[in-house]
């Protein structure tokens, strides 16, 4: 049949040339906030992050203050309200965003680049992040919700089951409390601890900026400089304690109503910038990081239908973030599901994976890297990544070559000195598992 | 969950400056469609296959067939072994995954831009060579199982929709959940399912479509070679199953373990689909009235829900307007400590009331507005979402280009258009309201033996 071809729009772009990965433009600001930007013309948006080294890692003991200090930002700044603010973002279409993780604290904005919208949008940013007023009202109702919102976690044994797994695995390591606190805490949190928080660690020079988007570097220079100018430079934070690995192995079972075990197991993996990054980045990827055609999914869900759905992923961080493995099942298929688990585990720290399954790999990591890089949130995503953790410049451009020199000898070796499924912590929410 | 704004589908190109966006549509012989949309920023393609089939097709009793038997299409061909499909993606760096809903089932890749035959070779083998082998077909029934307990069994507020669903619709198929019921899950034959791929899988009942750094002529040519020599197939008509009137509020209480109250309200609406004629900018008015209410932190729950009298923990307000049959506007939410879902419910009609009563401001109208013509630029920074918004309204029966007159419809939408679907349709006859009553997390037996219940 006949072809039509419709053209949307006749108004021709200037092509810019793709390239493999995007090269990444590096200063500081006057008072020293570290700024990463890639400019992006094709669409008339910025997309802004600011990532702070301010989130639940340095609660102390006030745990919840990081996540409660961050999400007061937005709601009154230079003597205006939350009302107002949430206004000039919306008014011209910008997107403000706030979380706060355990090593980030971040506030985002993406807006359009034309100036009717831009202007109002980056000033109102600029407020929030640089002038906070911590209303007493909001600071109350916040706290509310948050108590709410941890109600909420007790009826979700997925919730439940991570939040056994942290404290579990990390005992007196910063990293142990969650990033919502607990009742307890958050009760005891008090507005001045909060503004004591911000002024020590919203600070320049223990923050990360990153503009990518329709600006040049002129323009993004210019922006960097804004944002950071309401910012004291202040001093990075203080180095994390290292994390202790368990000497011994733990299971930790929890009652909860629920028609499935919620099965969390694990232990401390790796961190940001970590010598055996590429082996058990590239290791896990044949384990369990593949999706359907991982070795776990493949012995879990293809071979025996026990789950929809398993995985095991690093999530490297400052210090050694977890390695976790985890599946959902029927109660009384709990034992199996977490036996058929661990014995793919063990058998894959003993044997390596098989060459053809290295290449399968390395073919799925390096054929597939450009959708890593393909939209201005993904790339934004990186820059904050490579930023925060100090990571070398070059390293999307390098990622490939990484990848494929790694062997199936460095994977075993990596494996046997890191991996321990004898020192793990086993969480298991669920009902009667017999 | 709920529709926002944010996620709505939007339109391309209001701003001048940006890219050129080109959309070409083809037909082969044997009814296949293809849609391609150039997108040249990254040297990648996503590459979706469409087919007019999802639980709105099913009927009682087979319940959830069309989601099962999406995961059996990966599970074997005549040329390909269980999995086999998966494998070669990613030896081809490719994602991939599936989707059901209520109007549509769709298979997608991700892939860089040059290895998009791997896909249309699979794609294409799959469509009318499917293999639905028995004993795989045991083992998804249990996957499934797993899936609809995790995502259904063991969720308070999806066991509330579901009962909200069930209660609104009488009739419509939108009555029954996407996943299907259990006790239909766990009795799927293999020749129910091979009954249900030979009627629906055909490539005149499907619509590929391709975003990304291609050439439109080499694509079509890649789609002549590969799915140009499978047969077409004389597809069902499905039955109109047009939901008979709603004549009074509906109720539906949940009791399930948990520790929050939850509500849904629900008020039976049109949507593009089904709009009278002559009444076309209907869908856009409520679309305009879910913006008000819950457009934004700036928006009405937010200021005065959840901000002003703290009646509200949440409260969110979901309408989608591009569904193949008539569906609800909906509102959701949890009510603080110290309130009742009473208070909730009433201060959520306090707010419709003032819509029927007095005209949104024109500042409030802008601002939505400002949204929907921003969000047309942010959504275009994602491929797949492009693809997503092209195959949906081709799979319901729609015109793609709708993606186009989208924000201009938005714009043209006045406050006395608000105020009128207000009065026309936020009345008690087409209400349902449905309730989470908390029971204990602790001291009970497992909620869902009847999970454990399945089995053959």
């Amino acid at each position: 049949m006949g072809i039509r071809t419709i053209v949307l729009l006749l108004s021709l772009l200037v092509s810019v040339s793709v390239q493999a990965s995007p090269k990444i433009e590096h200063w500081q600001t006057e008072n020293g906030a570290r700024v990463y930007f890639v400019p992006a013309p094709e669409l008339a948006m910025l997309d802004i992050t600011v990532a702070f080294d301010a989130g639940a890692a340095r609660d102390g003991k006030q745990s919840g203050l990081a996540l409660l200090t961050n999400a007061m930002l937005n709601e009154g700044a230079a003597g205006l309200d939350t009302d107002q603010i949430a206004i000039a973002f919306e008014d011209v279409g910008a997107q403000f965003g706030n979380s706060s993780q355990r090593d980030m604290a971040i506030l985002s904005l993406r807006t359009l680049t034309d100036k009717a919208a831009f202007s109002p949008a980056l000033e109102m940013f600029t407020n929030v992040l640089s002038k906070p007023d911590f209303p007493k009202a909001s600071y109350q109702r916040i706290q509310k919700q948050m108590l709410i919102g941890l109600q909420a976690e007790k009826q979700s044994p997925s919730a439940v089951s991570s939040r056994a797994f942290y404290s579990n695995l990390y005992g007196k390591h910063p990293y142990a409390s969650m990033p919502a606190g607990d009742e307890e805490s958050v009760l005891q949190l008090s507005l001045d601890e909060l503004k004591a928080f911000y002024k020590q660690y919203y600070v320049a020079k223990n923050a990360v900026i990153v503009l990518v988007g329709a600006v040049d570097v002129v323009e993004a220079k210019s922006i960097a400089e804004r944002l950071a100018l309401g910012l004291p430079a202040g001093e990075p934070a203080k180095k994390l304690p290292k994390v202790i690995p368990l000497s011994k192995g733990k299971t930790v079972v929890i009652e909860h109503p629920s028609s499935q075990t919620h099965i969390v197991m694990g232990q401390a993996g790796m961190s940001r910038g970590d010598v055996d990054y590429f082996a058990l980045y590239v290791g896990n990827h044949i384990l369990g990081g593949s999706g359907l055609v991982s070795q776990l999914s493949n012995e879990v869900r293809e071979k025996r239908g026990l789950s929809y759905s398993v995985y095991s992923y690093f999530r490297p961080m400052r210090e050694l973030g977890p390695y976790r493995f985890g599946l959902q099942t029927r109660n009384d298929q709990a034992k199996e599901a977490l036996e058929v688990m661990t014995n793919t585990l063990n058998l894959f720290s003993k044997n390596g994976p098989t060459e053809a399954e290295l290449v399968a790999a390395k073919q799925n990591i390096t054929g597939g890297f450009a959708l890593r890089l393909d939209s201005n949130s993904k790339i934004a995503d990186y820059l904050a990544m490579i930023g925060f953790y100090g990571l070398p410049l070059d390293y999307l451009e390098s990622f490939k070559s990484k990848v494929n020199a790694v062997t199936v000898e460095q994977i075993k070796d990596a494996y046997s000195r890191r991996v321990h499924a004898d020192k793990m912590i086993t969480v298991l929410v669920g009902g009667k598992t017999e | 969950m709920l529709t926002k704004l944010k996620r709505i589908i939007g339109l391309l190109l209001i701003v001048p400056t940006v890219a050129i966006a080109s959309v070409s549509e083809y037909q082969l012989d044997n009814g296949l469609k293809l849609i391609v949309k150039e997108d040249h920023r990254a040297p990648v393609v996503v590459s979706q296959v469409w087919y007019k089939v999802g639980s709105s097709y099913e009927h009682n009793g087979i319940t959830g067939i069309s989601h099962v038997l999406e995961h059996m299409m990966f599970k074997g061909t005549e040329n390909l072994g269980p999995n086999e499909f998966s494998q070669i993606i990613a030896a081809n760096g490719g994602r991939e995954n599936a989707f059901t809903g209520r109007d549509y089932t769709a298979y997608f890749q991700t892939l860089e831009k040059d290895r998009l035959e791997v896909s249309f070779r699979l794609e294409a083998e799959r469509m009318r060579k499917l293999v639905i082998d028995e004993t795989e077909l045991l083992k998804e029934r249990e996957v499934v199982a797993e899936e609809r307990r995790m995502r259904t069994e063991d969720n308070p507020h999806a066991l509330v929709r579901e009962a909200f669903n069930a209660t609104a619709f009488v009739n419509s198929p939108y009555h029954h959940p996407v996943i299907g019921w259990m006790s239909d899950i766990n009795h799927y034959e293999a020749s129910d399912l091979r009954q249900w791929y030979q009627k629906w899988y055909a490539p005149n009942n499907a619509t590929v479509v391709i975003v990304g750094d291609v050439e439109p002529e080499a694509v079509y040519a890649l789609a002549k070679q590969y799915f140009g020599p499978l047969k077409p197939e004389t597809t069902a008509q499905v039955k109109p199953q047009i939901e008979v009137e709603q004549r009074g509020k509906r109720t539906v209480e949940v009791k399930a373990p948990a520790e929050l109250p939850y509500m849904m309200m629900g008020w039976k609406v049109p949507v593009v689909k089904t709009a009278e004629k002559g009444q076309d900018w209907e869908p856009y008015a409520l679309e305009m009235l879910a913006g008000i209410l819950d457009g934004g932190q700036s928006a009405r729950f937010s200021r005065d829900l959840v901000r002003g009298n703290e009646i509200a923990a949440s409260v969110g307000a979901g309408y989608g307007l591009f569904s193949r049959l008539a569906d609800m506007f909906l509102v959701v939410g949890t009510p603080t400590k110290g309130h009742s879902i009473a208070d909730l419910h009433q201060a959520v009609m306090a707010q419709i009331t003032k819509l029927q009563t007095q005209l949104v401001s024109e500042n409030e109208l802008k601002r939505i507005k400002a949204q929907v013509v921003a969000n047309a630029v942010y959504e275009r920074d994602s491929v797949f979402y492009q693809a997503m918004q092209i195959g949906m309204l081709e799979t319901i029966g729609l015109d793609w280009r709708l993606t186009d007159q989208y924000v201009e419809n938005i714009q043209a939408v006045t406050a006395e258009q608000v105020q009128a679907v207000a009065n026309k349709y936020f009345k008690d006859e087409g209400l349902t309201v449905a309730e989470l009553t908390p029971m204990p997390l602790d001291g009970k037996k497992p909620a869902s033996a009847a999970g454990g219940r399945h089995g053959h």
